[in-house]
């Protein structure tokens, strides 16, 4: 099978991230960043399947300005055979994204593509169904246990209140959720092969795709800010206060 | 303007969430509901029941019993043209419905909305919550889900709206349900308790659960837990609270040994009240708590178990 994963490029996972003065947006300027945790699952997941002789080709995919490319090269110190960056200086949105992995697609034609639940920066959870459904492909979302058996996969889902259990047919879409897998570490030897490997750089406009955004930011601010309460000195002031204070328990 | 909001169900019971749903919808149009699902009659007499639903539409076929994506997107699809805005709750069926039906229709989604200022601008968190984002989304049509935490639930109206059959769509081969699995709750559900208490890396193993357990059953509490305690493998990932877990929002929280990084923040600080039990006393999670108790909470829990009893 051939396997695409996408990968994006996002403020590390433990940056606390700060809003501009002006509002216009988060502080991104000197921050930390990384590959976004949910596709690090994704790569794993391509890189097992491709250690179990499932997989014959593994190409990672990222979108954004030239620093995207250090998010591909960490792919393909993981294990990646090759990476397609996708330049583009602005943010792109989960639908533009979606049209853009879909012309890829089209080029490529993989057998499943796998992709994060979630990017922790916009925290959309769009892009993975907006892609199977530009494809007209089948969708395992929030995935926890693959099984491949002939032309299907049975992906195991986190769902509200437990798992789901669901058979596609292949070509499929996939996206992960937390207890797929544990990513590796890409070793130090890994990481010098990995400046070998190729990278393709294409763009929107090679691409045909119009990525004109659809949404207007109007302002970014700070959520409200929960004031510290009191601290009590043992459980008995505590259970009283939440019953004579608070009034929130009987 | 007409609004479409898709219920989220299990065939007998229409889901918490979908209530605070319609409360969204109704602050922008006229709320039509659709129902689709198997012998799901019953669940669009419950939402023909509620405040503010001038119509159910239902699609009641052996091939919605299950909600796969594939399936209903083309239903959705078949009636969108009438609405100006589709909505459903941001639960999981929710998260993975919408997104396919916006592509299909060509629009740019707005994922957990947090507020609406006019029909084309809303607020929605990001970054774990540490920013709300206030967007204008210039789409004809909107696809919207909505974060449930931040709406109050409908109430239940005077008159039922009327219930309307539409037929089927094309069935998709695409996917096939095989089963669930779902955790045995003697508990209320996370999202749908009024008081819940979760446990974080402090818990040291999953055994330890039971002492929360313990409290939770005397407070008729649902247990949670942080991202720590389900990557340490103490408990199943439908416990967990957080940015990647269920967003809440009870009367009472109560974080035992959780230190509170801001992504676990990010899914319970819209709680009314806090309780944090932490041996560190300079666990961030005291920044946010309305009640901190310094302690080691081998001690302090059934202690509290006792204290409640009385």
């Amino acid at each position: 099978m051939k396997v695409i994963v996408a990968v994006k490029r996002v403020i590390d996972y433990n940056v606390k991230v700060r809003v501009k003065s002006d509002n216009s947006g988060v502080e991104t300027a000197n921050v930390k960043m990384s590959m976004n945790p949910f596709d690090e699952i994704a790569v794993e997941e391509g890189v097992r399947m491709r250690e179990a002789g499932v997989a014959r080709e593994l190409i990672a995919v990222s979108m954004g300005p030239q620093q995207s490319k250090e998010t591909i090269r960490t792919a393909l110190a993981m294990g990646s055979d090759r990476g397609i960056h996708v330049l583009h200086p602005d943010a792109l949105e989960p639908l533009m994204v979606a049209k853009l992995m879909a012309a890829i697609i089209c080029k490529e034609a993989p057998d499943i593509v796998i992709l994060g639940k979630q990017a922790i920066d916009d925290d959309s959870s769009q892009t993975g169904q907006m892609l199977a459904a530009l494809l007209g492909w089948a969708q395992g979302t929030f995935a926890s246990k693959l099984y491949f058996e002939d032309e299907f996969v049975a992906v195991t889902r986190e769902i509200d209140g437990g798992l789901e259990t669901i058979k596609l047919k292949l070509p499929a879409i996939i996206t992960t959720d937390l207890r797929l897998n544990t990513p590796r570490y890409a070793s130090l030897p890994n990481i010098m092969k990995a400046k070998k490997k190729p990278i393709e750089e294409t763009s929107p406009g090679d691409l045909g795709v119009d990525v004109t955004p659809r949404l207007i930011t109007v302002k970014v601010v700070e959520p409200a800010k929960r004031q510290a309460g009191v601290k009590v000195e043992n459980v008995e002031e505590l259970v009283e206060k939440l019953r004579n204070e608070a009034k929130v328990i009987p | 303007m007409t609004i479409l909001v898709y219920a989220d169900h299990d065939n007998n019971d229409l889901k918490g969430a979908n209530y605070n749903t319609i409360t969204a919808a109704s602050l922008l149009g006229e709320v039509h509901i659709l129902v689709a699902g198997e012998n799901c009659r019953h669940v669009a007499e419950q939402a023909a029941a509620v405040d503010g639903v001038t119509k159910v539409i239902i699609a009641d076929n052996p091939q919605y019993a299950h909600p796969l994506a594939e399936m209903l997107t083309p239903l959705i699809q078949s009636i969108s043209e009438n609405y100006s805005h589709i909505l459903a709750p941001s639960t999981t069926v929710g998260k993975n419905l919408l997104p396919r039906l916006a592509a299909l229709l060509d629009v740019q989604q707005l994922s957990d909305i947090s507020g609406i200022i006019d029909s084309d601008t809303f607020e929605r968190p990001i970054y774990a919550g540490n920013a709300i984002a206030t967007v204008k989304s210039t789409d004809a049509k909107k696809v919207i889900t909505v974060r449930t935490t931040a709406f109050d639930a409908a109430a239940i109206g005077s008159v039922p709206a009327d219930i309307q059959e539409i037929s089927v769509t094309e069935p998709s081969i695409l996917s096939t349900f095989i089963d669930t699995e779902l955790t045995q709750l003697d508990r209320p559900e996370l999202t749908a308790a009024k008081v819940i208490i979760s446990g974080g890396r402090g818990m040291q193993s999953g055994e330890n659960f039971i002492i929360l357990e313990k409290v939770a059953n005397i407070l008729g509490a649902a247990v949670g837990a942080s991202r720590a305690a389900v990557d340490s493998g103490f408990v199943s990932n439908d416990y967990q609270v957080g940015q990647t877990g269920k967003i809440v929002a009870p009367d009472l929280y109560i974080a035992v040994g959780i230190s509170g990084a801001i992504q676990h923040l990010a899914g319970m600080k819209d709680s009314k009240v806090i309780v944090a039990i932490n041996k560190d006393e300079d666990a961030p999670i005291f920044q946010v708590a309305d009640y901190g108790l310094v302690a080691d909470l081998f001690k302090a829990v059934p202690e509290l178990e006792a204290e409640l009893k009385k």
